[in-house]
């Protein structure tokens, strides 16, 4: 294969990520690294430096467009950068010397709690607004706006939060992913914020995560122009395709197909990482 | 306005369109330049084989931001591209940035801190890397 032909390949491939990510609210940054190593057998370091650059670009990307509505939490997405980033850079630094096969196998796991997270429904929690010693310390409660009007709300648990939000800077950074299932894990789930302002504040949180190891693997040289510009520009189309048609398309057939593709790269990377032969 | 003005406050909101709006500028001009250069790059060397399944590592003027810039200043195709793609890692941290600005507006001294603290994280990682 030419310099060209991989480019046009991958082109494709990251756009359909990118476009089945927005659409299905799951984000294309997962099935990146899995499509560049097992389909375009492309070294799996260069395969997370391209990906977090492409985890960049829709994070920022999608942005504008989330802010507009009012919905993140800027106290919580700064506090549990500090995690994040810590995360991230501790992360990048284990990376160097993490056996691929070790790296596969993880990502393996993580494809398939994406898969498990994806189809079970989402349960709605109750919003609580009893006050809470770290949250009212550091101000982190606030209101966001629903039909009927601004709605308060209050966080709780913070150091839970933060804790589960250092592991996902980690991972972000060995699997070159966003982590916007985690960090919205963390949110909605154990600190009770409402899931709207969970995800839009850990798209946020995203963008800025994948810069501090996007940063360290720029320096170690896993980012690759070649590879990397394809990704990028693939992925960053297909996400802000997907969400113009986001109120048209019928996302529940569309979040079965991708999560069925998931699956398959689940089992083929954790394979690949117990026999060795990524 | 009275005497007793309180001391100027920024709303959350406004700042928060304003950075999503710059955000989007720096998303669209980063990936412009990383168009030009990817196309570059193609043309220039489209035909040679690719083979990246075995890492090597990019080249020492790729890793560095002084190299990168040096290099893109002299039509470096590869160079280009990667000027594109460090300008994209320095939007979210922009993005930290001004949020440091809209806190000290608010006189907000637990947050400067925080913020600050972040930033720095970043700048570390995106200006040194770690070794």
């Amino acid at each position: 294969m030419t310099v060209l032909t991989l480019a046009l390949f991958v082109a494709g491939g990251s756009f359909c990520a990118g476009l089945l990510g927005a659409l299905t609210g799951l984000g294309g940054g997962i099935v990146v690294v899995p499509m560049l190593t097992l389909l375009f057998h492309v070294d799996l370091r260069y395969a997370v430096g391209a990906s977090l650059v492409s985890v960049i670009a829709t994070s920022s990307g999608a942005a504008a467009a989330y802010v507009r509505e009012g919905f993140t939490n800027v106290r919580v997405g700064i506090l549990l950068e500090v995690a994040t980033t810590v995360g991230a850079l501790i992360g990048a630094a284990l990376a160097g010397f993490t056996p691929t096969s070790a790296l596969a196998v993880l990502f393996g796991v993580v494809l398939l709690y994406t898969a498990i997270r994806s189809l079970r429904p989402r349960v709605e929690h109750t919003l609580l607004t009893t006050p809470d010693a770290w949250s009212s310390r550091l101000r982190l409660d606030s209101d966001y706006p629903t039909p009927g009007g601004r709605q308060a709300y209050s966080v709780r648990r913070v150091p839970a939060g933060f804790g589960i939000m250092f592991g996902a800077g980690v991972l972000s950074a060995l699997l070159g992913i966003g982590s916007g299932i985690l960090k919205v894990l963390a949110m909605d789930q154990v600190m009770g914020l409402p899931f709207k302002v969970s995800t839009t504040t850990s798209n946020f949180m995203i963008g800025v995560t994948a810069a501090a190891s996007a940063g360290v693997y720029l320096h170690r040289g896993y980012i690759d122009p070649a590879i990397a510009f394809p990704v990028m520009l693939g992925v960053l189309c297909g996400a802000l395709l997907g969400a113009r048609i986001l109120t048209r398309a019928n996302p529940e057939w569309l979040r079965k197909v991708f999560t069925g593709i998931v699956v398959v790269m689940a089992i083929e990377m954790l394979y690949k990482g117990f026999t060795g032969s990524l | 306005m009275t005497e007793h003005a309180p001391p100027p406050r920024v709303s959350d909101d406004a700042v928060e369109q304003f950075i999503g709006r710059l955000l989007q500028i720096g998303v669209l001009v980063a990936a412009a330049v990383t168009l030009a250069g990817g196309i570059l790059l193609v043309a220039q060397h489209g035909r040679s084989p690719a083979d990246y399944g075995t890492f090597r590592g990019e080249p020492y003027y790729l890793r560095s931001l002084t190299g990168v810039l040096r290099a893109a200043l002299s039509m470096d195709s590869r160079a280009i591209v990667q000027l594109g793609l460090v300008m994209l890692i320095a939007t979210p941290i922009a993005r930290v940035a001004f949020t440091l600005i809209a806190f000290a507006l608010q006189r907000d001294r637990v947050y400067v801190g925080v913020t600050l603290l972040v930033l720095a994280l970043l700048l570390f990682g995106l200006f040194f890397g770690i070794a």
